[in-house]
């Protein structure tokens, strides 16, 4: 076999995968070239190139950017854990089962409904994400379909202390549960990349009623809440 | 030698036109009453300091391209983009680089021999920028046309060994000083079959001028001294520290080797120096093998760059895919084959040349078919060398034992062997 | 002529020693005289912290001890606490952890392998085209699991839940890609002169002495030991696969390397066994997560893609372990380094420290 034989297969190989597309996801944003733009536009690029000059001597330039959204998958376990207040009974068992106990819940009993199972006032409920490794299993414990994984990743900041989640922020996120650990909506085909989720639907059991209203007249389920 | 000097060189003519405002007419400035007679070397020094300027500013701005088309390139190897972020498709990368390291602290290390250390990358640059003086970009193309050009470039490279070592020696470094030792040691070992590579083109050219050369190249001397080309590109690539030959600057092993401790514009020169340097080689291979400038259709010096960038394009692919060779393997390489090859080289381009050549004047005079003849014996000889040397490797290299067994059921008196 | 040795620390930070890892080398020119091994730098007290978390919060522990093969650490760690609870996992939980753990061999042994292509200097080409592939396996992981690296997807008495129906179809598309893409790795470097003259007959560890060191894994098999937790000692459903142990003869860095590739192909023949067999079923046997194990000890290994990964652990009946103790591989197997570079060269010192395929996140835990 002669000498420098393999060296040269191997440079093949690199050539072929020269010739390969690219396979980088860029990311916030990338480049496009006006085939991109015109092909948005809806027109030939001859048409564009007539129609928008400046558009198009940018983008041959290469200066033309446009964001990219990364999709996930829908189990993506992201920050700003998505709460319900509506589902949570304050019983702080992702508190609990944190492995690293960065879930500080603070309570008071409602005093109201309490003797009819009511939960509890749920007055604080802190998330330290800077220390969060995501695994889980918070999500995992609570046994209300209160608590679910969020589907954000953008959250670089200056201080630690500005990666504590408060309750406000996580009564005001908007709700894009992911579906980790919750079959129900999995089974739903729900995409948290798409579309947001009720309090109502993402429960394992379809709740008619609130745990923290009072039962009103006429709920068909209000046998079920007494039972509970 | 001024007359000669203006005939032949377009720029210098072209400079001379601006200067004095009016058609080169074959007369030197003060025959046309422009200088006081005797002051003819003003107009000289004028005009070859404009052609440095342009010079020097092309091996700089070429260096840049280098680092950009190479980590472009490198990126499309590896299925990457590489730098895109910077002006257009990312071209402004080495000039913010640039800036970056213009705008960096100069560290100079305690214990560090300060004098040399900063005299180390200076050195390092200039015989890097000295080369490209002898080397004609197109026809008429060129600083100056040295009578020794070869030399000229093989004594010049050869500087940048003092300067690696200079560098790695005097910032009290170990790595670096690892470097500076195996830099030393490969550059030495690599000149000789590459100075030796170039005895074939002087056989069959008779001149060591560049220009001559390429005069000379009815054919391409890449067809007819194939075994000096790829002993040439192989010393090339070793002086230039590339892979496979990085070891200087092995960055897995040592670092960044004898440029450790550089920052700031210091390092940006050592950087500039190396890449400019491959520019330079790829220019000297363009001028010895590939014909130079010469090229239908498209003029000189394009066609002179698009043979450089060949070269480059050559280098940035072997980079994107070999490993590197270890220092005595670099060694062995150079001495017990590079070396034999070369003389072998020497050797078989005289002895068809002697045998297939026609005296004429005294002087032995081929023709285009001795030429490709001398060629494909070349050719042959190199590959009977390789397939020769491919012998002694695999007889050599571990005996044949190294094979992987697949072990389907999991026998327990096997283990008995091994304890 | 007088002459010097000199000391040089490789590390702690150092392109080539596979995170904060030190080695104090003393040099006679460019051969080693004398090597001692630091390491240390990246202790976090895994096993202490594990003495304060309850058996579920454990897992997410054993994520970050190989952090390039989480799979084969959560399995490792729920087998330990499964033999101790004496908890049974369902038929589908433990072919689903089998085709998880195999596609974390290969893609650490795609690591493995592009890094060492990368400390001999190959500029990360071959680094880059296994890290495509090893893409593709993340993204199913994220599938899996929610997580690319971290995983946490074990679970006690079986694996957290079912794997999604489009995670099939690209584990399909994954297996019908792999052997075409080995192919092409293999042709850019199984005959490459330089990768052999680099690696053969190079940091030779023999037989005898991989196992006086107890040395496990890929390592220990190159040297010519059959030693595979996966055929000797069968674990989860094992013994129902087909596949060959890739054993070496040299136990040079270069069989180290081919076992390796050799390995990716068997765990894909593994992997696509298990989509054969692989029936509907539940995957969790218990949604506990919290356990009370009676008083004793277990200990749970696999066969993880840098050798045996052992957990011990000892309950005293309360909620979290007493003791658990970890048997990581990669610092057994860097146990005999000194062994193999006193008297090679710099160059080799490192390619033989990519050939062993550490993790310091398992090394100081």
């Amino acid at each position: 076999m002669t000498y420098g034989l393999g060296l040269f297969k191997g440079m093949l190989v690199t050539l072929r995968n020269f010739f390969r597309p690219v396979v980088t996801v860029q990311y916030p944003d990338r480049r496009v070239g006006i085939f991109y733009l015109a092909k948005k536009a809806n027109i030939s690029v001859i048409r564009f190139l007539l129609e928008s000059p400046r558009e198009s001597v940018k983008s041959l330039l290469g200066l033309v950017r446009v964001p990219v959204y990364v999709e996930q998958n829908p189990r993506f376990r992201g920050e700003e854990f998505t709460w319900y207040e509506d589902r949570c009974t304050g019983c702080a068992s992702c508190a609990k089962y944190c492995p690293l106990g960065i879930i500080r819940i603070e309570t008071h009993e409602s005093g109201e409904y309490l003797q009819e199972g009511q939960s509890y006032f749920v007055d604080t409920f802190d998330i330290d994400i800077g220390r969060c490794m995501f695994c889980g299993i918070c999500v995992e414990a609570c046994p209300y379909d209160a608590l679910f994984m969020g589907t954000g990743f953008e959250r670089g900041r200056y201080q630690r202390s500005e990666l504590v989640i408060p309750i406000e922020e996580l009564k005001a996120a908007s709700k894009r549960p992911s579906t980790w650990f919750r079959p129900q909506l999995e089974s739903q085909k729900f995409d948290p990349w798409k579309s947001e989720a009720d309090w109502e639907t993402v429960g394992r059991e379809a709740y008619k009623w609130h745990p923290k209203r009072p039962a009103q007249s006429g709920n068909p389920n209000q046998e079920d809440q007494v039972k509970e | 030698m001024s007359g000669s000097f203006l005939e032949s060189n377009v720029i210098f003519q072209e400079i001379y036109c601006v200067l004095a405002g009016s058609k080169y007419a074959g007369e030197s400035c003060s025959a046309q009453g422009l200088l006081p007679v005797g002051y003819d070397w003003i107009g000289f020094f004028i005009a070859g300091f404009a052609i440095m300027f342009i010079l020097a500013n092309a091996f700089m701005l070429g260096a840049a391209v280098f680092v950009y088309s190479e980590r472009r390139l490198l990126g499309k190897f590896q299925l990457r983009t590489g730098p895109n972020r910077v002006g257009p498709f990312g071209l402004l990368q080495p000039i913010a680089d640039i800036l970056k390291l213009l705008m960096k602290e100069d560290i100079v290390p305690n214990g560090a021999d300060k004098p040399v250390h900063t005299l180390a990358p200076i050195v390092m640059l200039a015989p890097a920028i000295l080369v490209t003086a002898v080397i004609p970009f197109g026809s008429g193309y060129f600083l100056t046309d040295l009578n020794v050009g070869l030399l000229y470039i093989v004594a010049v490279s050869g500087m940048i060994t003092i300067a690696i070592f200079m560098a790695g020696w005097s910032c009290n470094n170990r790595y670096a000083l690892f470097g500076s030792m195996r830099g030393v040691a490969q550059l030495i070992s690599y000149e000789l079959p590459m100075v030796f590579s170039m005895v074939g083109i002087l056989i069959l050219t008779g001149s060591l001028s560049l220009i001559d050369v390429v005069n000379a190249q009815d054919i391409p001397f890449i067809l007819v001294q194939p075994m000096a080309f790829v002993i040439f590109l192989i010393g090339t690539s070793a002086e230039l520290n590339r892979t496979p030959f990085d070891i200087v600057e092995a960055e897995s092993e040592i670092i960044a080797g004898y440029h450790t401790e550089y920052s700031g514009i210091k390092f940006a020169l050592f950087q500039a120096a190396e890449m400019g340097s491959i520019l330079v080689s790829g220019a000297v291979v363009a001028t010895l093998f590939l014909k130079g400038w010469e090229g239908p259709f498209l003029p000189g010096p394009i066609w002179f760059l698009i043979k450089v960038y060949g070269f480059v394009f050559l280098m940035i692919w072997v980079r994107a895919t070999l490993p590197r060779l270890r220092v005595d393997q670099v060694m062995g390489f150079a001495w017990k084959f590079l070396l034999p090859l070369s003389l072998v080289n020497i050797f078989v381009t005289g002895a068809s040349v002697f045998i297939l050549g026609d005296m004429e004047n005294g002087v032995r005079v081929l023709d285009s078919v001795d030429l490709l003849l001398v060629g494909a014996i070349n050719l042959l000889s190199l590959i009977a060398c390789l397939v020769l040397a491919g012998f002694f490797m695999k007889t050599k290299a571990s005996g044949g034992r190294s094979r992987e067994i697949l072990v389907s059921e999991f026998d327990p008196a096997g283990r008995e062997v091994l304890t | 002529m007088k002459t010097e040795a000199i000391t040089v620390n490789i590390g702690p930070q150092h392109p080539s020693t596979h995170g904060v890892f030190r080695l104090r080398v003393t040099f006679d020119g460019e051969v080693i005289q004398d090597v001692e091994a630091v390491f240390g730098y990246l202790h976090r007290g895994s096993e202490k912290l594990a003495e304060e978390r309850t058996y579920t919060q454990v897992i997410t522990l054993t994520d970050r001890l190989d952090y390039v093969a989480s799979m084969t650490n959560n399995q490792a760690y729920v087998l330990a606490c499964e033999n101790l609870m004496d908890i049974e996992v369902p038929e589908r939980g433990q072919y689903l952890r089998m085709i998880a753990a195999e596609l974390q061999r290969i893609a650490s042994h795609f690591v493995a392998t592009g890094f060492l292509l990368q400390d001999l200097g190959a500029m990360a080409t071959p680094l880059m085209y296994g890290f495509r592939e090893r893409e593709r396996i993340l993204d199913m992981f994220e599938m899996l699991c929610g997580a690319r690296i971290t995983n946490t997807y074990m679970r006690i008495g079986g694996v957290f839940q079912d794997a999604p129906e489009e995670f099939w179809g690209s584990l399909r598309s994954f297996l019908d890609g792999m052997p075409g893409f080995l192919d092409e790795f293999d042709s850019l470097l199984r005959g490459n002169e330089i990768l052999l003259a680099r690696t053969k007959d190079i940091g030779v560890l023999e037989a005898s002495e991989a196992i006086n060191c107890s040395v496990t894994g890929p390592v220990l098999r190159s040297t010519g030991v059959a030693w595979d937790l996966r055929k000797v000692d069968p674990y989860e459903l094992y013994p129902r696969i087909k596949f060959d142990i890739p054993i070496g003869t040299n136990g040079d860095n270069y069989d180290r390397f081919v076992i390796r590739l050799a390995e990716i192909r068997q765990s894909i023949s593994i992997i696509d066994q298990c989509y054969e067999q692989i029936e509907a079923g539940p995957v969790r046997s218990t949604n506990e997560l919290l356990f009370y194990p009676k008083t004793g000890d277990a200990y749970g290994k696999v066969e993880a893609p840098k050798g045996e990964l052992g957990f011990y652990l000892v309950s005293d009946g309360g909620i979290a372990p007493y003791r658990c103790k970890i048997r990581s591989p990669s610092l057994i197997n860097l146990t005999m380094i000194k062994d193999l570079l006193i008297g090679s060269k710099l160059s080799d010192m490192i390619v033989t420290l990519g050939s062993i395929d550490i993790n310091m996140g398992e090394v100081d835990r």
